[in-house]
């Protein structure tokens, strides 16, 4: 099901906001997931307001770390359908969830987000577990 | 987390992932909707039953590493089959 177009902008503008390039079709995500180097994390969105309204801050938060993804992109489930399914296959070991965070090196997944990791969570415990992975994977940027 | 309320107007559950413990030792992993007369009301659910092989410890690690793998888009685990009800993300990686 695809949601209204004007619900789900807001949604949309806090991603690009911080940063984050939407993909919104399989060409979309081929063209950034398919070249595997350095580092990627995607954000699939979601309109669900409290799992994905506390995700999206965090990642907000979590982005301001010294050590940050060479690249941030999303998708937006039950909206861009192809798009969704596409980058899924990048991550397909995962079980499908949104709103739902997947960290990838050089193409592998390393880090991965899952919805029931950020339901009821604060937006700054989120972005404490993404920094950690940032440490961990991204490195620090000078 | 006591005292939140993950969706306002519902039951402090309602929308989160959790563990349903059965009487008969089968688990359902999936999000919680309401508790009624019936049962509790599920959705995205995962059985353990332990046909799989894997301990229970052991499946829900991997529910938890990878994600919930769906078998019923809509569960109702019988009133009488519900032992206890926990927050998913408290169960062990």
């Amino acid at each position: 099901m695809s949601y209204n177009p004007l619900l789900v902008a807001p949604m949309r503008e806090e991603m690009t906001q911080m940063g984050a390039r939407e993909l919104t079709t399989a060409a979309d995500v081929d063209a950034a997931l398919g070249d595997p180097k350095g580092t990627t994390l995607v954000f699939v969105n979601s309109v669900c307001g409290c799992a994905a309204g506390n995700a999206r801050p965090a990642l907000s938060v979590a982005l301001r770390h010294p050590a940050r993804p060479d690249e941030v992109v999303t998708v937006f489930a039950g909206q861009d359908l192809d798009a969704t399914a596409r980058a899924r296959q990048f991550f397909s070991d995962y079980q499908p969830s949104s709103p739902s965070i997947a960290l990838l090196k050089d193409g592998e997944v390393v880090h991965f987000v899952h919805r029931h990791q950020i339901e009821g969570r604060s937006p700054q415990a989120v972005a404490a577990d993404l920094t950690a992975a940032f440490d961990k994977y991204c490195g620090a940027t000078v | 987390m006591a005292g939140h309320v993950f969706h306002p107007g519902h039951e402090a559950l309602h929308g989160v992932t959790v563990v349903v413990t059965g009487q008969t030792g089968a688990s359902y992993v999936g999000r919680y909707h309401e508790q009624v007369e019936r049962g509790v009301v599920m959705h995205d659910v995962a059985v353990h039953d332990g046909g799989s092989g894997m301990s229970l410890d052991d499946w829900l690690a991997r529910q938890h590493k990878f994600g919930i793998k769906v078998e019923h888009k809509q569960l109702i685990v019988p009133a009488a089959e519900v032992a206890g009800i926990r927050r998913f993300a408290a169960a062990p990686d």
